[in-house]
């Protein structure tokens, strides 16, 4: 037991479990955002934004994700430098023209780096405000939750405010395309390489991987422009 | 249709495997569409000989596509431009006249070039060496029907023991991996209940050889499954990564 998470099977179950993990993580995300749309002045955001702050098991899944990202992350680069090492330092003149190979597949590395450079981002715009500095925006509301009327920060004006930006949106925008892009090989592959798949399921898992990406990455995408487009005081 | 080509191959030439490789170019002429590629290569060297060069160094032996000893990377694909074929049941009807061809070795840190186009694929070797057999005491013949296998199991066993070994899979794999080959050998073995028995040892024997020897990580591409030669599937590097992980979640 103890070479497993050496081996190079090994680092791709770990791979593909933090990888399941954290597309748990983004349908949790999705869905709570997906409230970012209800159209009473971000009152029902703010109460599932509360519920998230102040749920305790919430507070001991949120270091738990963070390690999650983080293995995700140091594997994929010890991965990425091991294969380059391991093809060799003499490319093919004549280059890679095998055919129904996807790009994804292919450029997994690239599209998780794009995917951290959005991540810092994104800390940046919400968690650290929320969480460390504050902000002027997340000045406390009353909502009520379920028939108690509740002190609340206003989650919903930060969020509001930052998708009032027209780069930030863009940004958003290309970072979920980016994300549905790196789910349509992560989704199968991650069921391949912890052993669950066959030529029956492989097709299953793929089909359900690619709308499942493109569900994700698009719906990130489409609310924060909706929320440039429509919801802008 | 034209019946004669004429064509230029740029083809690696490398002395030795420590010393610096090139490319060398070579003119063809009236090389008939229906010769096999490996002739063609025999003409190419026949020329240079007959020139006082030296010829172009390369692996081929049964040229019916059943031992794997012939690579070449050519034209941008292991094997060349068609698919499920190896490189001497590759044909020069598959090119056009006045085509530049591109020939290399396969690439991969656990096949070192030997000389020319040939590589060293002893690796291989070893990994079966580390557990792709069955260690039984054979007897007499049983009867063929004394140990009932399910169809499908056969099928799929008899799918996996079409592998050749030829290297293919590694060649066209970006990481340098050898999971489809390591894959194949312990699923022909492992759908059968004679090979069961071991199957466990078997699987983590041949993956600890297979990651000593160099070889990458797969990562789920599926170039390897695209350029076989004998249409191995990835389905098998999922059954690989089950037994695998079932072996180590026992010990």
């Amino acid at each position: 037991m103890s070479s497993v998470f050496t081996s190079s099977i090994g680092k791709k179950l770990v791979m593909g479990i933090s990888g399941l993990f954290l597309m748990m993580f983004m349908v949790v995300h999705l869905t709570v955002n997906s409230l970012l749309l209800v159209p009473d002045g971000g009152d029902t955001f703010n109460a599932a934004a509360h519920f998230m702050a102040t749920n305790p098991i919430i507070r001991i899944i949120e270091p738990i994700l963070a390690i999650g990202f983080v293995i995700h992350i140091i594997w994929a680069l010890v991965l990425t430098l091991e294969n380059r090492k391991a093809r060799g330092s003499d490319r093919y003149a004549s280059g890679n023209k095998s055919t129904g190979v996807s790009w994804a597949s292919k450029n997994m590395f690239v599209l998780g780096l794009t995917i951290l450079a959005f991540l810092v981002l994104h800390l940046a715009h919400f968690w650290v405000k929320m969480r460390l500095t504050g902000d002027d925006l997340l000045e406390h509301v009353t909502v009520n939750i379920a028939g108690v009327d509740t002190l609340v920060e206003n989650s919903y004006a930060l969020v509001n405010a930052t998708f009032g930006y027209l780069w930030i949106v863009i940004v958003y925008i290309v970072a979920g395309v980016g994300l549905a892009i790196h789910l349509t090989h992560g989704f199968w592959s991650a069921f391949q390489s912890v052993g669950l798949s066959n030529n029956i399921w492989r097709k299953r898992f793929t089909v359900i991987g690619n709308i499942f990406a493109w569900l994700v990455g698009l719906g990130f995408s489409a609310i924060a422009l909706l929320q440039y487009l429509f919801y802008q005081i | 249709m034209e019946k004669f080509l004429n064509i230029t191959l740029k083809v690696w030439k490398q002395n030795g495997p420590r010393e610096k490789g090139r490319f060398e170019t070579y003119k063809l002429s009236n090389i008939s569409v229906d010769s096999s590629f490996l002739e063609m290569m025999d003409i190419l060297n026949e020329q240079l000989i007959n020139e006082g060069k030296e010829p172009v160094a390369f692996d081929h032996d049964c040229r019916e596509g059943i031992c794997g000893m012939c690579s070449l990377y050519i034209n941008g694909r292991p094997h060349g431009p068609d698919d499920d074929i190896t490189t001497c049941q590759l044909h020069m009807r598959k090119f056009k006249d006045g085509e530049t061809i591109t020939i290399e070795p396969w690439r991969s840190a656990g096949f070192p070039v030997i000389k020319d186009l040939i590589v060293d694929r002893s690796s291989f070797d070893k990994i079966i060496m580390a557990g792709g057999y069955v260690s039984v005491n054979t007897g007499g013949v049983p009867d063929a029907n004394a140990i009932p296998i399910p169809k499908d199991h056969a099928d799929e066993s008899m799918d996996a023991a079409s592998c050749i070994g030829c290297g293919a899979c590694v060649a066209a794999c970006k990481n340098g991996s050898a999971m489809l080959f390591v894959s194949a050998k312990v699923s022909q073995l492992a759908l059968l209940p004679q090979g069961k028995v071991e199957a466990a040892r078997r699987a983590k024997a041949m993956v600890a050889r297979m990651d000593e020897l160099g070889f990458g990580n797969c990562t789920n591409t599926g170039a390897c499954e695209v350029e076989c030669p004998k249409g191995i599937s990835i389905s098998n590097i999922a059954r690989l990564n089950r037994e695998y992980l079932k072996a180590k979640i026992k010990d």
